[in-house]
C-alpha cells in the first residue's frame, strides 16, 4: 500500500510540476480571492488583521476544490483512470497518493497564503507552533475528503459543479476549526487553539480512514 | 496448468444491457486466440471482463487461474489491455509514462530504453511529453508498456488501429514473441487479412455469445496460409 501510495504520490507531482498548473493558476486563484477580500471588506487593516484567520481558510479552502478537481482531471484524459485501476495498484495507495499530492500543494499554497496575510492584512503570526499543526491537521483532512469526494465526481459529466457542492458542506468543520484555531494563534493565546486542533486532527483521521476502505468501491463503481 | 482463460455462462452487463450474454470459452496458455465479430458483438466487453475492468455478474470467470470475482487485483497486475485508449498521461514525459505503468503492475522498471527503442522511440522523444506525440506515437509508447511489462496474458482490442506500416509489423511480431514466450493473446480485429495469420484459432461472437470457433493448423511455420477447421 505504501510503494503504491508513493508510486502514485510521485506521478501526480510529476504531472503538477511538468503542467504547472497549481504554480499558474492555483496559486494566483487563491492570491486573488486574498486581494479581492481585501478590496470588499475596505482597506482598513485593523479588521483585515481580524478576519484573517477566515478569509485565509476560505482561499485554501476554494484552492483544494481547484486541486482535488485538476487530481482527477488528469485521470480522465485517455481513460487513464481505468488505466490506473488496469494496474493493479492497492486502491487505498492510490487515495492514500493522491491525497498527499493534494496535501503537498495545499501546503506550498499555504505557506505562499501565510505571507500574503502577513503582507496585505498585517498578520502577526503568533503561536507559530498552533498555526503550523493546524495547517498539518487541516490539510490532511481537506485532501482526505477532498479525495474521497473527487472520486465520487470524477465519473459524472458535472463534476465540475457537482464536487464543490459536495465537498464544500462536508469540510464547513475544517473551516471553522482551523479558523478559530488560527484566531487563538495569531491572538498569542495558542490554548484557546489546542479543543479546535483536536477537532481538525480527528476530522482528518477519519477522512483518512474513510478514504482507506471507501476508495476501491468508489474508483470500480464510479 | 489451468487455462489462461475459462469463462462459463459468463453475463456482463453495462447497465442493464448484457454487453456478454452467456459467454463459454476456454484458452490455452500460450494461444492467440482471433475473436471476430461485427460492431456490438461483445469483442471489447469480453476483453473488458478478462482484465477485470468489467464485472462478470453471472457465471464463471476465471483468469490465469484466478477467480475473477475474487482475485481481481492479483489478475490485473498478470494482463495487459491495448484498447482504443493508451490511458497515458498528457503532461508527463514518454519515458515516466512508461517507468509508471511498469512499476504500477509490479514489474520492475528494467530496459525500459530497450522497449522504447524497440517501437522506433529514441533519440529525443522519451523526454518528449506524452500530449505532443501523434495518436501513432502514443499508440508505440502503449506498445513500449507490454514490451517492459511482458504480461502472461495479452488483450489487444484493435491492436493494428492508427499505426503506419512498420508500427502494423511491430505489432505483428510482438505477438508472435509473445506466444513464442509462453504468453497469451486475446486479439479482436476487424482486420480479418491482418490479424488471421497470428491465430491458432478463431472465435466468432454475435450479440454478446460465442457463435462458433475455429481451430487454426499451421501447414509450416506462420504465417504460411492455414488449414482452419471448423469446430463448432
Amino acid at each position: 500500500m505504501w510503494r503504491d501510495a508513493a508510486l502514485v504520490a510521485g506521478k501526480d507531482i510529476r504531472v503538477e510540476l511538468r503542467s504547472r498548473v497549481a504554480t499558474n493558476q492555483v496559486l494566483p486563484f487563491a492570491l486573488l480571492v486574498l486581494i479581492l477580500f481585501a478590496f470588499a471588506l475596505d482597506p482598513d487593516r485593523g479588521f483585515l488583521g481580524q478576519a484573517a484567520p477566515g478569509l485565509f481558510w476560505v482561499a485554501v479552502l476554494f484552492s483544494a476544490v481547484l486541486a482535488v478537481q485538476r487530481s482527477f482531471a488528469i485521470e480522465a484524459s485517455d481513460h487513464a483512470r481505468e488505466g490506473l485501476r488496469l494496474s493493479g495498484l492497492d486502491p487505498a495507495g492510490i487515495f492514500l497518493g493522491k491525497a498527499a499530492a493534494v496535501a503537498a500543494q495545499l501546503g506550498v499554497l499555504e505557506a505562499v497564503l501565510t505571507a500574503g496575510v502577513v503582507v496585505l492584512y498585517g498578520a502577526h503570526l503568533e503561536g507559530a507552533l498552533l498555526l503550523l499543526g493546524t495547517c498539518l491537521a487541516a490539510t490532511v483532512g481537506l485532501a482526505a475528503a477532498g479525495t474521497a469526494y473527487g472520486v465520487l465526481a470524477a465519473s459524472l459529466r458535472v463534476r465540475e459543479t457537482l464536487l464543490p457542492l459536495l465537498l464544500l458542506p462536508v469540510v464547513a468543520p475544517v473551516l471553522l476549526g482551523a479558523t478559530k484555531a488560527w484566531e487563538a494563534g495569531l491572538a498569542g493565546h495558542p490554548a484557546q487553539g489546542d479543543p479546535w486542533l483536536r477537532l481538525l486532527a480527528v476530522f482528518a483521521v477519519v477522512y483518512l480512514a474513510l478514504g482507506v476502505l471507501a476508495f476501491g468501491p468508489l474508483l470500480e463503481e464510479s | 496448468m489451468p487455462p489462461a482463460v475459462r469463462l462459463q455462462r459468463a453475463v456482463a452487463l453495462i447497465g442493464s444491457f448484457p454487453a456478454l450474454a452467456g459467454v463459454d470459452l476456454e484458452v490455452t496458455p500460450g494461444e492467440v486466440v482471433l475473436i471476430q465479430g461485427p460492431n456490438g458483438a461483445g469483442k471489447t466487453s469480453l476483453l473488458r471482463a478478462c482484465a477485470g475492468l468489467l464485472p462478470v455478474s453471472s457465471g464463471r470467470a476465471e483468469v490465469l487461474g484466478e477467480d475473477l470475482a475474487r482475485r481481481q487485483r492479483a489478475v490485473r497486475r498478470r494482463v495487459a489491455l491495448l484498447g482504443h485508449a493508451t490511458f497515458l498521461y498528457d503532461d508527463l514525459s514518454v519515458i515516466d509514462n512508461v517507468r509508471f505503468a511498469v512499476r504500477a503492475a509490479g514489474a520492475p522498471a528494467r530496459d525500459l530504453g530497450a522497449a522504447l527503442a524497440r517501437v522506433g522511440l529514441d533519440g529525443r522523444l522519451p523526454r518528449t511529453s506524452v500530449g505532443r506525440l501523434s495518436a501513432g506515437q502514443r499508440r508505440r509508447v502503449a506498445l513500449a508498456i507490454l514490451l517492459a511489462r511482458r504480461p502472461e496474458l495479452w488483450l489487444l482490442d484493435e491492436p493494428h488501429a492508427g499505426l503506419d506500416a512498420s508500427g502494423r509489423d511491430l505489432v505483428d511480431e510482438m505477438v508472435r514473441e509473445a506466444a513464442a514466450g509462453g504468453s497469451t493473446v486475446l486479439l479482436a480485429s476487424h482486420e480479418a487479412d491482418r490479424a488471421r495469420p497470428l491465430a491458432s484459432r478463431l472465435v466468432a461472437m454475435a450479440g454478446g455469445q460465442v457463435q462458433g470457433e475455429e481451430l487454426v493448423l499451421w501447414g509450416g511455420s506462420p504465417p504460411n496460409t492455414p488449414e482452419r477447421v471448423h469446430v463448432a
